[in-house]
């Protein structure tokens, strides 16, 4: 014990700050160049300065986790929301925000309210959103479907006729990085949620694991296993990834016909085929499903990413002053100059700057109007669920249980 | 362990005579300890320990006493990457240890062109394993991999990667590839040792190369086998950066060996507790086999099987 206790009990102590500054840990990708304006700005008029610390992104989940337990720990840090920051929820290392938005007006009016919401956890707020939203959405082929003469899926019969159409001309209809387990979660997340609706995984995800025997739960990984069996994703997806781009590849070579990705395939393909991009890429919402009660309006994916403040700060004050400034108009135009769609409630009208509006627009609109945006499982959950669940999914499709064994796994996940 | 312990006495009492002249004192050896203990036994204790609490990684770790060696034994995923590692390490010593040594004593002769192709052959034990295993990730990409032009051609399946067991396959055969040049290395050293004056005898005699093989070459170089061996099978138990990389323990659980098990266990889930019991089973389990392999193999013993030694 003592140990132990050597090890991580000195994490109790201090505010892990100097006296005049506030550390802030950002998931460092291409977008924190957006933060650190922001806090090149904000740092000009306040007294207790900001210092942004962008850690890798493949490390950052273990890199926060561990400084988080360290008198190391950051006083804001970047977040998923949801399960992701429900040990630090547990372990009071976080502040409570949800007076704090309540009664600032800037806070309350400035964000899509089904997004700031989105991020919390039992009602309370606990974040501030501040990148982009990233809705998943079915991306496709237009070259493609041009060629033999159909439309993109609306409904679950034509993505059915479309798989045969494009099985028979030898092109996988959707291409799946189901090495990397959680774009495969992708297609649980838009089935459950419309053939059951949301309130089945909000069950879930409050805690309730008997959630999963839900029969809609069964049905959602029935219809998965019918997709794989009729050469939805063709024959090799278990070895194709997504992180290495051989999925996004797929699709802008004409070798499939479709893609269910988050938002970011788009900066994706105009970053890797720009041509593709520009020229044949096209995206709409996930089809309805007969027989589902869920409202095809909703959409599922990252509704955006939090600053969370650390309970131990010393300058919270600095910290909410700080979070803020990301409801600010020029903060929701520098993201917009990035390609990302803001969340904040004014952004709209800034959209016709954005590098590709059209884009833009349709992902600003789909998200504002959808009566649910259910945050992605894996994030959602907390990891101790999350892992199992991406393993059960990806023994699912790989064809190495049945549905009912992985409606049982789910309930029985520890 | 009773008759060794004569044994040692011998030699003790042998060496007591000539006394520790030329010796150095114990004192030497205090940095090298120091450094053991702080390094290696140190962790080991703290994971040991681990294993009877229940710890997330951001509270302080709640001791729970068996709890998790019980759930260890009743884990069906355990016992599936306990069998998978094991399998893993099989296929691993049946493939490289007949390449290594034939490929070994090769090396030790004094045939033309041979400096030149072990250099060759060398390299890839100079490469990371991050580059390797994303080098071959690449070449069987089951879309746009060399696999997809050379795999119809020698009977393989291009989505190889993506079954059962071609995954463990191509794991077993990407770590032969990378690690096969160092077992080369011992066995070569080793053949290097074995006296010319066996050869010349048995030449005399009229042995051709093959029976020489078997009757000189393999009988020297047993305890090179042992110490390749023991070294392969720790080595392949404690395999993880290219199932990382390359399969990521899918497709499914099909290569999710023990020490991918202990890292998603540890890593993912930040269940440190239960991670930590899987990796003092794994310690457990590699210690264990080493020392069985030293023992059957009479290495303990360090009996000299050479000429005049």
């Amino acid at each position: 014990m003592a140990m132990a206790g050597l090890l991580v009990g000195c994490g109790s102590g201090g505010g892990g700050s100097d006296s005049g500054t506030i550390t802030a840990y950002v998931y460092g990708d291409d977008a924190v160049k957006v933060q650190q304006t922001a806090v090149d700005t904000f740092n000009k008029t306040s007294k207790v300065k900001v210092k942004l610390v962008p850690v890798p992104g493949a490390d950052y989940v273990n890199k926060l986790r561990s400084s988080m337990g360290s008198p190391n720990a950051p006083d804001v840090f970047f977040n998923w929301g949801g399960g992701s920051i429900k040990p630090y929820v547990d372990s009071d290392d976080l502040v409570d925000l949800t007076s704090t938005v309540e009664n600032d007006a800037t806070l309350k009016d400035g964000f899509i309210p089904s997004i700031m919401t989105a991020g919390g956890l039992e009602g309370k707020v606990y974040g501030v959103p501040m990148r982009g939203m990233q809705p998943v959405m079915l991306f496709y082929n237009k070259a493609l479907f041009a060629k033999h003469k159909i439309e993109p899926p609306k409904t679950w019969e034509d993505l059915q006729a479309s798989i045969k159409v494009f099985k028979a001309a030898g092109i996988t209809p959707f291409a799946l990085g189901g090495s990397d387990k959680w774009p495969e979660l992708m297609w649980m997340e838009y089935l459950l949620d419309r053939i059951g609706g949301p309130e089945v995984f909000k069950r879930i995800q409050d805690g309730d694991t008997e959630g999963w025997g839900d029969p809609a739960v069964l049905k959602t990984a029935r219809t998965v296993k019918e997709l794989v069996d009729a050469g939805a994703f063709g024959k090799n997806f278990n070895s194709v990834d997504y992180g290495s781009g051989a999925a996004p590849t797929l699709l802008s070579k004409g070798k499939a016909a479709m893609h269910l990705m988050g938002s970011w395939e788009y900066s994706t393909q105009l970053g890797k085929a720009p041509e593709f991009a520009e020229k044949d890429l096209g995206w709409t919402a996930f089809p309805t499903v007969a027989g589902g009660v869920g409202d095809p309006a909703n959409v599922v994916g990252n509704p955006t990413n939090y600053w969370s403040v650390n309970a131990r700060t010393k300058h919270k004050d600095t910290a909410v002053a700080f979070l803020k400034t990301m409801a600010s108009k020029t903060y929701a135009q520098a993201l917009v100059d990035n390609g990302d769609v803001p969340t904040t409630s004014n952004a709209a009208s800034m959209l016709s700057g954005s590098p590709n509006p059209q884009f833009a627009t349709d992902q600003y609109e789909m998200v504002q109007k959808a009566p649910s945006f259910t945050l992605s499982w894996d994030q959602a959950l907390e990891a101790q669920y999350a892992t199992p669940l991406l393993t059960e999914i990806s023994k699912l499709f790989a064809g190495k249980t049945t549905p009912e064994q992985f409606v049982e796994a789910m309930k029985a996940a520890r | 362990m009773s008759h060794h312990t004569p044994v040692a006495k011998r030699h003790g009492d042998g060496k007591a005579a000539v006394g520790n002249v030329g010796r150095p004192p114990v004192a030497w050896a205090v940095p090298g300890i120091l450094f053991f203990a702080v390094f290696a036994i140190f962790p080991l204790v703290i994971a040991v320990y681990l294993s009877f609490c229940e710890w997330d990684g951001l509270d302080s770790p709640a001791f729970t006493g068996l709890d998790n060696w019980t759930r260890l034994f009743k884990d069906s995923e355990f016992g599936q990457a306990a069998w998978l590692s094991l399998l893993l390490t099989t296929i691993s010593w049946v493939f490289q240890t007949p390449v290594a040594l034939l490929l070994g004593v090769w090396a030790a002769g004094r045939q033309r062109s041979r400096a030149l192709l072990s250099a060759i052959f060398f390299i890839p034990l100079l490469l990371s394993t991050t580059a390797i295993a994303m080098l071959f990730r690449a070449l069987l990409d089951p879309n746009f991999g060399v696999i997809q032009t050379i795999g119809p051609w020698l009977g393989i399946d291009p989505g190889v990667m993506g079954s059962s067991t071609g995954a463990l396959l191509v794991v077993a055969f990407v770590g032969g590839w990378q690690f096969m040049p160092f077992h080369t290395l011992i066995y070569q050293g080793g053949a290097r040792q074995i006296p010319e004056v066996l050869y010349q005898a048995a030449s005399i005699d009229g042995a051709g190369m093959v029976r020489q093989f078997f009757h000189i070459t393999l009988p020297q170089l047993r305890h090179t086998i042992t110490t390749s061996s023991v070294l392969m099978i720790v080595g392949s138990l404690t395999y993880f950066d290219t199932v990382l990389i390359m399969t990521k323990g899918g497709p499914g659980t099909d290569t999710t060996i023990l020490p991918y098990l202990m890292y998603r266990t540890g890593f993912q889930t930040y269940d440190l507790g239960y991670a930590a019991a899987i990796a003092t089973a794994l310690v457990f389990v590699a210690t264990s086999i080493s020392l069985i392999m030293v023992r059957l193999s009479g290495f303990g013993s360090m009996r000299s099987t050479r000429e005049g030694m």
